[in-house]
């Protein structure tokens, strides 16, 4: 009995971590990060600015090429199948004859490459010495050079996580592509606006084992890279590629997953499609169907559905296209195979015609396993006989231009066949639903080529001292620290992660301020002028550290820090001129007994709260200029008459 | 030992793998002080520093590890590169024409090299035809490398020997013939093919490419096609350059080889004619005259073959504040004729004057031209014009600067007697000098101009 056979996937809630472990389930991470520079990595055009505003368009086809090894990339092959046509759309302000691959590279951006240095600090990784930018293929246009011009920045490394440590594999500093517009027929439309601006790829081991942890472990990440407050936040900012794998399965990539929450469902659901199709080769292998004895061939069926009341198929004929029928040998019912949650094998086929032959409107294939929602029974009796399907076969129509619809016939024939060896390496697109769509063939190190263009690189050792005597503490230890000193737990996230940790370390080792109260000040409190629109951009590290400096040497009591850090966002710096002076005891006994005479005849129903009660009468009036502490000390005194 | 083994290591690194005996190749595990790498230890450039050896990461990547970090290097197998474009046959199809391909070097058929780092030229037939497959739908295709330089390094002998080798294919009887080249100096041979090979009865076209042919967006595979189908097919037997039109994929131009200039660094679109259109478009589909008083295709195998060239022939390009000792030392060093790029209409200082009256004394030839490449000489407009004219300085009308230096040569090659280099010079052959000039043979479109900016927007430019 096959493994396969010993486990069926159960409802995304259901699944354990046992089940999980039962699969051999394994993930890894491409986490994709933009870091925050002024300008692009390779040429002097401004990053981050985004507009769909465009003043020109070019146009331009990829071809592949070999690699440095002399080889040629199956995904580059592919990508040459669908003869696409690719539109570039260029704003001027944001992109230059580079982007364009008019020009050659200029130097690459060293605030950008010393940014990515302190990132593999955090990693725990290995610097290499010497950089060399290669460029990594990418035929689907979204770089107008046809590469990626991409470099491995650091090897190895690490990140905690639970009782265990994830392993890093390599990070490496790249240039953004373009963004997708549209994707139509044989025309494939791009923005430019984000080609070339500087990212980082951290590639992590296939070390998560249940969906959840890829999640978690992403968050990690995530949370790292922004303690340096050098990368960029927002829509598009961090976008992960996922690898996921079952036992027997093939590493399967998932592209462009934005939001790190979806990510436990899309590997679910890939978990499920890798193992209900080593099922359904378990399948094919008991009817007789393998690599050796699949049996599949096209025929033009055009002049047979001329009449066909089937719109599709009907119109597409109308307008001089033709339909061309796959017979697949056995197959009976195997296109109704359900692989993702509530997709079929057939979607497979369908994915491969869509990306490969470009026949992008919607069904592009019909097939005798799902007959009623299409033809009419009789047609398909007709098509089977004129082919000669019995029926133990399944069929399945494409329809397209004489090209098209031969592309999209032999591509359904390997889909097919390879499903008779298990999963096909592919790079997936996430979808809403949180299933996952053929992309393309998975690219391998074929497709690496070392840039003609630009000379290595030497990273010196005076560079990486100069970046790592300014280093954050990794979170995780600054974590660490805070749970000793008793902080509340809702702000050690946030504090360790914030742009103060190296202030609060400092009030706190070198100054002696209090550390829950410094806590406050450098995250609760800047939360809360937020929220009367104030710009908290203003307090600056530097001016924290002031005025946390000022009040350890008692120029000002705590309660002063609030009204004084909204007067340095207007006013844009800290003074120590009107600061609220700290009263005397002198000043104080006096305000002290002013106030208390206004409220003479003051009731107080419960004289055991009556201290608490006057403390806050005269808190209200003297907050900034006095700790509450010292008013009820004194209060104390005055009426149990000491 | 065999330095093939180390490959561009030098200094230290190259102790470092002696030491070790890892050959380039080699697939490795590196110990170093912190970390152990995998990969395969590949050539160095050559100018690259003695410090560093290069490893190949099984994901592809390339790294440089310090030799002085290096532990040990253990060897568990070796993965030698064979970087070759799959070669295929070359169909053959009696009913299509026959085409020469001659190859002189460039990037429209290139490789990585370890050398330089930088690519080289490669050129075989069959590789041309694993890459480039639509070429067979055209034509039969016959290829021959000529030469493997780099377009700097193309110069008289060259030239020289790839006329002669054009004119026998002619008189084989050949339907198109196709000239690789490296785009910098296109244009110089362009022209002095113009003046060697005279009445071609078919297409003679100098194809290049400005983003090399290892690259997926390279523009080498596109111009091959487009000029293939202009040897083949078209009608226009002229020597040309086919180089792209717009920056885009679209289609290429056809430039009269005298006419025709390069006029940017790195674009696509370089190559532009001067003071003129082009003679025609051509895309995958057709060729599009834009004009007819091209020269015509004929049946015939006859060539007017001129083979020549007078080596000590120079360009000067004037700017103010020019001293005469430049001219006296072209003197010095027996240069028999001298191209001026004048500015404006023409003109040098006064200071050359001398210098220019002992070139006339000592027979040299000296021709006027404009730096501001469109528009005539005219020497008469301004009496410093007359003064130099008085000097033996002759204006070249319209001809470029390196179309006269070209064309100076190849006169001076054929003659010692100043008039009849005169006669020579000034008589246009191929369309290097002409009568007139169209207003549309002056165009540079000024960026941020409203109605400019509308017909960007309009076409794929």
């Amino acid at each position: 009995m096959s493994i396969y056979d010993q486990f069926n996937f159960k409802p995304f809630q259901a699944m354990t971590e046992d089940d999980y472990h039962f699969i051999g389930f394994k993930s890894g991470l491409e986490v994709h990060q933009q870091l925050m520079t002024e300008k692009k990595l390779f040429c002097r055009c401004p990053a981050g600015r985004y507009s769909d505003y465009y003043n020109a368009e070019i146009l331009r086809h990829m071809r592949p090429t070999l690699s440095e090894l002399g080889e040629y990339d199956g995904t580059a092959l592919m990508e040459f199948k669908t003869k696409k046509e690719i539109i570039y759309r260029i704003n001027y302000d944001t992109v230059c004859t580079y982007e364009m691959d008019d020009t050659p590279p200029f130097e690459m951006n060293e605030q950008a490459l010393d940014i990515a240095i302190e990132i593999a600090m955090l990693l725990n990784a290995n610097i290499v010495d010497e950089i060399h930018i290669s460029r990594k293929q990418y035929l689907d246009g979204s770089i107008p050079t046809g590469f990626q011009r991409t470099a491995i920045v650091s090897v190895g490394g690490w990140i905690p996580f639970k009782d265990r440590k994830i392993n890093i594999i390599q990070m490496s500093i790249e240039e953004d592509s373009c963004r997708e517009f549209s994707d139509v027929g044989h025309q494939r439309v791009y923005l430019t606006d984000r080609l070339g601006m500087p990212l980082i790829e951290t590639v992590t081991a296939p070390e998560m084992l249940t969906p959840f942890e890829v999640a978690d472990v992403n968050n990690i990440l995530r949370k790292l890279v922004r303690t340096t407050h050098k990368v960029r936040t927002g829509i598009g900012a961090a976008r992960e590629d996922v690898n996921v794998s079952v036992i027997g399965g093939t590493r399967i990539e998932i592209k462009g997953v934005h939001r790190i929450v979806r990510i436990p469902l899309l590997t679910y659901n890939e978990a499920r499609r890798q193992w209900r199709l080593l099922q359904l080769r378990d399948e094919l292998n008991r009817r007789g169907i393998t690599e050796n004895t699949f049996s599949a061939y096209y025929t033009e069926v055009t002049k047979l559905l001329r009449n066909t009341s089937y719109q599709p198929i009907y119109n597409a004929i109308k307008s001089g296209e033709i339909v061309n029928c796959v017979t697949l040998r056995n197959f009976k019912n195997l296109l109704r195979w359900e692989t993702q949650t509530g997709t079929y094998f057939s979607k497979e086929l369908s994915d491969r015609v869509r990306v490969i032959a470009c026949l992008t409107s919607l069904p592009n294939i019909i097939h005798s396993d799902s007959p009623s929602e299409s033809l009419l029974s009789s047609e398909w009796q007709h098509i089977k006989k004129f082919v000669g399907a019995t029926e133990d076969d399944s069929i399945v129509l494409v329809w397209g231009n004489k090209e098209d619809a031969e592309t999209g016939a032999k591509e359904i024939i390997i889909r097919a066949k390879e499903a008779t060896i298990g999963i096909p390496s592919e790079t997936r697109q996430a979808l809403r639903d949180g299933t996952t769509g053929f992309e393309r063939i998975l690219p391998g190190p074929q497709r690496m080529y070392p840039d003609t263009d630009l000379p290595p690189k030497k990273i010196s050792q005076e560079r990486i001292q100069i970046i790592r005597e300014k280093l954050p503490v990794q979170f995780w230890n600054y974590e660490k620290w805070f749970k000793q000193l008793q902080l509340p737990e809702n702000l050690i996230q946030e504090l360790a992660c914030s742009k103060y940790t190296k202030v609060f370390e400092k009030a706190v080792t070198q100054l002696k301020v209090n550390p829950k109260l410094t806590a406050v000040v450098l995250i609760e409190y800047p939360k809360k002028l937020k929220k009367k629109k104030l710009d908290i951009a203003k307090l600056t590290p530097e001016i924290m550290l002031e005025l946390l400096t000022a009040h350890s040497e008692g120029q000002f009591v705590k309660d002063a820090f609030l009204p004084i850090m909204e007067n340095i966002i207007k006013i844009g710096h800290f003074s120590k001129q009107n600061l609220p002076k700290p009263l005397t005891r002198f000043e104080l006994g006096k305000k002290v007994d002013n106030i208390l005479k206004n409220y003479n005849d003051l009731k107080i129903n419960k004289p055991e709260k009556k201290i608490d009660i006057y403390t806050g009468i005269i808190m209200n009036q003297l907050r900034g200029t006095v700790e509450g502490q010292q008013v009820k000390t004194l209060l104390t005194m005055i009426f149990n008459g000491d | 030992m065999n330095n093939e083994s180390f490959k561009g290591y030098k200094g230290i690194a190259l102790e470092t793998l002696k030491k070790f005996d890892a050959k380039i190749w080699s697939d490795v595990e590196i110990e170093t002080k912190e970390t152990v790498f995998t990969g395969i230890i590949l050539p160095r450039s050559e100018t690259a520093d003695e410090f560093h050896i290069v490893l190949k990461l099984p994901t592809g990547y390339n790294i440089g590890i310090a030799a002085s970090k290096i532990k040990d290097i253990k060897i568990n197998g070796r993965k030698e590169a064979h970087y070759k474009i799959p070669e295929k046959e070359f169909p053959y199809d009696p009913k299509k024409p026959r085409v020469k391909l001659f190859g002189t070097g460039g990037t429209i058929a290139s490789r990585l090299d370890y050398r330089t780092g930088a690519v080289i030229p490669a050129f075989s037939p069959g590789e041309l035809y694993g890459s480039v497959p639509e070429l067979a739908d055209i034509c039969n295709l016959e290829t021959e490398k000529l030469y493997g330089v780099f377009s700097e390094n193309m110069g008289p002998e060259q030239w020289i020997g790839t006329a002669k080798k054009v004119a026998e294919e002619i008189e084989k009887g050949v339907q198109g013939i196709v000239i690789g080249h490296g785009t910098d100096t296109m244009h110089h041979t362009a022209a002095i093919l113009s003046f060697m090979i005279q009445e071609s009865p078919v297409p003679i076209v100098m194809v290049g490419s400005q983003r090399s042919s290892d690259r997926p967006s390279s523009d080498a595979a596109l111009n091959l096609i487009h000029s293939v189908k202009t040897a083949a097919e078209s009608d226009i037997a002229e020597i040309m350059v086919c180089m792209f039109g717009p920056t885009s994929d679209v289609y290429g131009l056809l430039h009269r080889g005298t006419r025709v200039r390069k006029m940017h660094s790195s674009y696509r679109s370089t190559f532009r004619t001067i003071g003129d259109i082009p003679i025609a478009m051509v895309d995958r589909e057709k060729i599009t005259p834009l004009r007819n008083d091209y020269k015509k295709r004929r049946s015939d195998k006859k060539v007017i073959l001129k083979p020549f060239f007078e080596e000590r022939v120079g360009i000067v390009y004037y700017y103010p504040n020019m001293h005469p000792d430049i001219i006296y030392s072209m003197i010095d060093n027996g240069y028999k004729g001298i191209v001026i790029a004048g500015t404006g209409l023409g003109h040098v200082n006064k200071p050359l004057y001398p210098a220019l009256k002992k070139c006339q004394e000592n027979n040299i030839a000296v021709y006027m031209t404009v730096q501001t490449l469109w528009g005539y000489v005219q020497m008469y407009v301004y009496d410093t014009g007359r003064d130099m004219m008085e000097l033996g300085v002759v204006p070249a009308a319209n001809m470029l600067p390196e179309v006269a230096y070209v064309k100076l040569g190849w006169a001076l090659g054929q003659t010692n007697d100043l008039e009849e280099v005169k006669k020579i010079m000034l008589t246009p052959i191929a369309g290097e000098i002409t009568e007139r000039e169209p207003s549309n043979g002056y165009l540079i479109y000024q960026g941020g101009i409203p109605e400019v900016e509308e017909f960007i927007s309009k076409y794929k430019k």
